[in-house]
């Protein structure tokens, strides 16, 4: 059955020291991270208690195949918006907190960046002059090596894992076609080098499904790692999009993808069997298609394009929205406009990709760079050009391309400063951001599930939230009310 | 709440009242476009990195996920 949709986004952002190009990537990432938690944030480190990263949803774990890399001596910080701040390998990262719909995820997705700007403003000033960090919220070096933006969805245990995998995999390969940022050169081996690209990502998948995230990634990634109460949850990780600057783009990869695994749990897929005979061909025959009228094959042996595909989804969903709401999305105006702009952006790509410059991150990309080959007279080998697709990521707001580009907004400009500091209301993440707030002394470490005290007695204290919509502001604002210490508040809680 | 305001919107609204332009205003338009792309290409013209040719090949990314 249909669950509530607790939303979170994680991307490692590409990184480079400007004018240094030997530096090494890990302890950039760690300068810019200590920067950040030094001169922003308050320091509370990680718990890596509940970290499992090898366990397989179809039910065996997987020893020795992915070691879990405890990397307690590399920057790791809780923020006091619930997020989670931290070098992954050789990228920093940004975890948003739990968030209670796809718009509050698109406004703490944006906070993420604007806090990566001000971590590269601060390791600026630790750092010797004339050196500079830079971060690019990309998915790709353009030179076969790819990083990630993944998506969590917080889902029914008791819908079987087979039927979500087969239901949705139609979904995540077809959406591409409004959540693909846009990329110069393909990066398949044999590909067409000077070719325009969907997406960033499509090029580095070579799987239906699987376990792994950085070899022959899978489009539907099955690890097992819920860091909640897995007796009643899943926690999908969807592991094939791309990293969106459009908001437009972020608000429909989630709302969307969201929207859909509500159907599925709800098993209200029952027309035509939307499954592809061969998902990872048709992954990439998307992303490499601009015309956008490739027939995809269906197991059933019919053929159907990725927009077609999205509107067979789209009637399904709308029916589904008019019989029985979108609460499950949060406020009602968020399920309405997740739909609306689904049907208006759908139209569009049918009618006129050019007329999403100012919605999409690769209708935007291509716009800029036809017009910029126009007027230098070059093409798409030409190395101003593979600036272009780079800088159109950098998050330096006075290099940034993106950010010239006039594109449209969803949400307000004091709401994602309001991100930057504050967590969502509607989840745990408020619990933890406003023990933080309040006791960040008396915290030793935090993680998605729980936070760990140190009250002056013997033994640290643990306090668990396996359910990821307690701990909401309508749940513990009366715990905090008057609260003078985490020790009173650890009585008060019964703890 | 919710299931009455989305069933106004059963049809998909592709039927917009047409907009009949004469060709001046149309001309108008597609100028005032290009002056905006020009402007905008100017500003990037500005910004873009220099040495392309070494930019691309410092940018290298290696692990992750």
């Amino acid at each position: 059955m249909a669950i509530a949709k607790i939303l979170g986004a994680e991307t490692e952002y590409g990184i480079q020291v400007a004018g240094n190009p030997e530096a090494n990537p890990t302890v950039a990432s760690s300068v810019l991270v200590n920067a950040y938690a030094a001169e922003v944030a308050r320091r509370v480190s990680w718990d890596f208690e509940d970290e499992s990263p090898g366990r397989d949803a179809r039910g065996f774990t997987v020893d020795g195949a992915m070691p879990p890399e405890v990397e307690t001596h590399l920057a790791n910080t809780v923020l006091t918006n619930g997020a989670r701040l931290y070098v992954d390998h050789a990228h920093p990262e940004y975890s948003t907190p739990e968030c209670a719909s796809p718009l509050e995820l698109l406004t703490h997705d944006r906070a993420g960046e604007l806090v990566l700007v001000r971590a590269m403003a601060a390791a600026r000033r630790a750092l010797a002059p004339g050196e500079e960090i830079v971060v690019y919220k990309n998915n790709s070096d353009g030179k076969g090596n790819s990083y990630g933006a993944h998506e969590n969805y917080l889902v029914d245990r008791e819908v079987p894992f087979g039927r979500l995998a087969r239901e949705v995999t139609a979904h995540l390969v077809t959406r591409q076609v409004y959540t693909g940022s846009g990329k110069v050169g393909c990066e398949l081996e044999g590909g067409p080098r000077a070719a325009f690209e969907i997406t960033q990502r499509a090029d580095f998948f070579e799987e239906a499904i699987g376990l792994e995230t950085t070899l022959k990634r899978p489009i539907v990634n099955t690890r097992d790692e819920p860091h909640c109460d897995a007796t009643k949850y899943r926690r999908l990780h969807v592991i094939c999009g791309d990293a969106n600057l459009a908001e437009v783009a972020t608000f429909l990869k989630v709302g969307v993808t969201a929207l859909v695994l509500l159907l599925v749990e709800d098993g209200a897929l029952t027309g035509r069997e939307l499954v592809l005979a061969h998902p990872v061909a048709a992954m990439r025959a998307v992303s490499h298609d601009l015309s956008l009228a490739e027939p995809l094959e269906l197991v059933s042996g019919e053929t159907i394009t990725a927009i077609g595909l999205q509107w067979e989804l789209y009637d399904v969903a709308r029916k589904y929205a008019e019989e029985r709401g979108l609460a499950e999305l949060g406020p009602e105006a968020v399920g309405r406009q997740v739909l609306e702009r689904w049907e208006a952006v759908l139209a569009g790509l049918e009618s006129d990709p050019a007329s999403l410059r100012h919605q999409l991150d690769w209708v935007a990309k291509r716009e800029l760079v036809d017009a910029y080959c126009a007027r230098h007279d070059c093409g798409l080998d030409d190395h101003r050009v593979a600036v272009l697709d780079l800088q159109y990521h950098d998050m330096r707001p006075a290099r940034s391309l993106f950010a010239r580009l006039d594109m449209d907004t969803l949400v307000e400009a004091g709401a994602v400063e309001q991100a930057t500091t504050n967590a969502p209301r509607d989840t745990r993440a408020y619990f933890r951001g406003e023990c933080l707030k309040r006791f960040p002394s008396a915290i030793v470490s935090a993680n998605w599930d729980s936070i760990v005290f140190d009250v002056g007695e013997d033994a640290l204290r643990r306090v668990p939230m396996m359910e990821p919509s307690r701990g909401s502001a309508s749940h513990v604002d009366t715990l905090f009310d008057g609260c003078g210490s985490a020790a009173e508040l650890l009585r008060r809680l019964g703890a | 709440m919710v299931e009455r305001e989305l069933k106004k919107r059963t049809t998909p609204q592709k039927e917009e009242p047409e907009v009949v332009e004469d060709a001046p205003a149309t001309a108008a338009r597609g100028e005032k476009l290009k002056a905006e792309i020009d402007d905008m290409l100017d500003e990037i013209d500005e910004v873009l990195e220099e040495n392309a040719e070494e930019f691309v090949r410092n940018y290298v990314q290696k692990g992750g996920e």
